[in-house]
């Protein structure tokens, strides 16, 4: 055996924790990506994730009501032991890592040494590295539950501040990172606002509903709000989350069974009632986009409202098809976190929802549950243009990217 | 075939692991007791660095007679590799997921000579 063996090399990153450079913790994608020639694609990440609440004395400076700024400023120089302020939620109850086992979603404490841009530019740039994106969307994270708060004040409030803060301090920081603007749909003419101060905004390529709310989406109230997205030309995205608070999940007694649950649910009932309300036939130039309830929810819904809308159609009058039709011709989806224990049932859901024109990728990094380009790429089902369709060209289109990537 | 020494037994200390470039293969190595167990380092699922995560007993459901649940136990007996990047968990003595055992990872064989730990890659 001697005159074959050789030494053994020891990993220079023996166990990744919070403190992982995110390359390092990336490596095996960014390895994946360069041979599978990932630098000849566009890949376009239309849901990806920063914690916000690390910079949440940065955010609240732009609060615009001094005296709720002030608040802020006290609040977050003396009170101990507390959550960032005005931000309402689930507390303690964030059990994403697993207890430990996933330590990514728990901290990103690597060091960050540059300082010409934000820390969260610096931290972006690294999983678009990792993951070979050209451009990714950043959404927030615990601004999600801010749908669920008791003052729809302070929604205006803190979307207004972090839409500044985000487009002003972090987005020109590199040309990749874009960003869906936050609206405070609770308060349908403050959003209305928000969509007309923010359009034209660079890095700006749509505007985001939180989705854990229990605003009916087809209230009158939000027709002009509807109007004015359509005119700009950007389409709207309902962004799912979970609300363990919910009366219905609060049975479930593990993260694992409210999780998978939630994060569909509050998409569910919104596209049940974007679609049996018409609105695709009162705004069809309106793009709307569902991020983040995986892909299998999608059929059962088409199958379920069809099988009841043929029964109950006065119900419906505004429809000159059927539900699923509007669902695979007007709606668009983020693959994120993509069902892929059934094959033929993930085929069969391809073709239900018109993926190779309807489908956009999404990482939702740096969650638990995130997926790499690859999930598309590796499909054996798609053919190489669908492929490059879902994982940038698609995206390119909806948002009217630069195909050759960010400038 | 390639055989790559990894070091001496008593480098290794009960319960822990190392991960090791072995060329172009990536490769974690456990003791557990007296054997030793190389994985390859790459995750089924998604092809995360599994190798590089964090080691748990495995979890067991606490259920009495009358098949009432008390809560969740460890089991220091068997021990998991966890994969850091989607928290897929696998026996580091069979490989397997421990609630779908057709999901696996890649071993490599290990052999031991005069206390020196050798893994053979490319078998």
């Amino acid at each position: 055996m001697d005159a074959l063996i050789k030494p053994a090399i020891e990993h220079p990153v023996q166990e990744l924790d919070t403190r992982t450079d995110t390359r390092d913790y990336l490596a095996h994608a960014r390895n994946d990506a360069e041979k599978k020639g990932f630098a000849d694609w566009l890949i376009v990440d239309i849901d990806a994730h920063h914690v916000e609440s690390v910079s949440w004395a940065e955010i609240t400076s732009y609060i615009e009501d001094p005296v709720v700024r002030h608040q802020a400023e006290m609040y977050q120089s003396e009170r101990v032991g507390a959550p960032p302020y005005g931000l309402n939620g689930d507390l303690g109850l964030r059990y994403q890592d697993v207890g430990g086992r996933i330590p990514h979603q728990s901290s990103q404490r690597e060091v960050v040494e540059e300082k010409d841009v934000h820390r969260d530019v610096v931290l972006t740039r690294r999983a678009m590295h990792g993951l070979a994106v050209d451009y990714m969307v950043i959404f927030p994270t615990p601004m999600l539950f801010l749908g669920m708060h008791p003052q729809t004040d302070m929604e205006v409030f803190l979307s207004r501040a972090y839409n500044r803060w985000l487009t002003e301090r972090v987005l020109p920081g590199d040309p990749g990172m874009v960003t869906l603007v936050v609206l405070p749909f609770n308060t349908p003419d403050e959003a209305l606002k928000m969509v007309e101060e923010f359009a034209d905004v660079p890095n700006v390529i749509g505007f985001c509903v939180t989705s854990t709310r229990y605003k009916p989406v087809h209230s009158n109230e939000y027709m002009k709000l509807y109007r004015a997205i359509e005119e700009s030309g950007k389409p709207i995205a309902f962004h799912a989350g979970y609300h363990w608070q919910d009366p219905s999940l609060a049975t479930c007694n593990t993260f694992l069974g409210m999780h998978s649950l939630g994060f569909a649910w509050c998409n569910i009932v919104h596209m049940t009632n974007w679609i049996l309300n018409g609105i695709p036939e009162r705004f069809p130039k309106l793009k709307s986009m569902w991020v983040e309830s995986g892909l299998s929810w999608i059929p059962f819904l088409m199958q379920r409202l069809d099988d009841q809308y043929l029964m109950r159609q006065s119900e419906a009058p505004l429809l000159r098809r059927m539900p699923s039709e509007y669902m695979s011709d007007n709606c668009f989806y983020s693959c994120q976190p993509m069902e892929q224990s059934n094959m033929k049932a993930l085929e069969c859901t391809f073709e239900m929802i018109n993926a190779k024109d309807q489908l956009l990728f999404s990482s939702d990094w740096p969650h638990f549950d995130f997926d790499t380009p690859s999930v598309i790429y590796d499909l054996p089902f798609l053919d190489e243009q669908s492929k490059r369709n879902i994982l940038g060209l698609n995206a390119a289109k909806l948002f009217n990217l630069n195909t050759n990537g960010p400038k | 075939m390639q055989s790559y020494r990894i070091g001496t037994v008593s480098e290794f200390e009960e319960g822990t692991k190392k991960v090791f470039n072995l060329g172009e293969t990536e490769v974690g190595v456990f003791r557990l007791g007296e054997k030793f167990y190389a994985w390859n380092n790459i995750c089924p699922h998604q092809g995360g660095p599994v190798c590089q995560g964090r080691l748990y007993p495995r979890v067991h459901e606490n259920l009495d007679e009358n098949k009432h649940s008390h809560g969740r136990l460890y089991d220091e007996n068997n021990i998991n590799i966890v994969c850091p990047w989607h928290g897929l968990e696998f026996d580091v003595r069979t490989g397997k997921h421990p609630g779908n055992e057709e999901i696996a990872l890649d071993p490599l064989p290990v052999q031991i000579e005069g206390g020196e730990i050798y893994v053979i890659v490319g078998e």
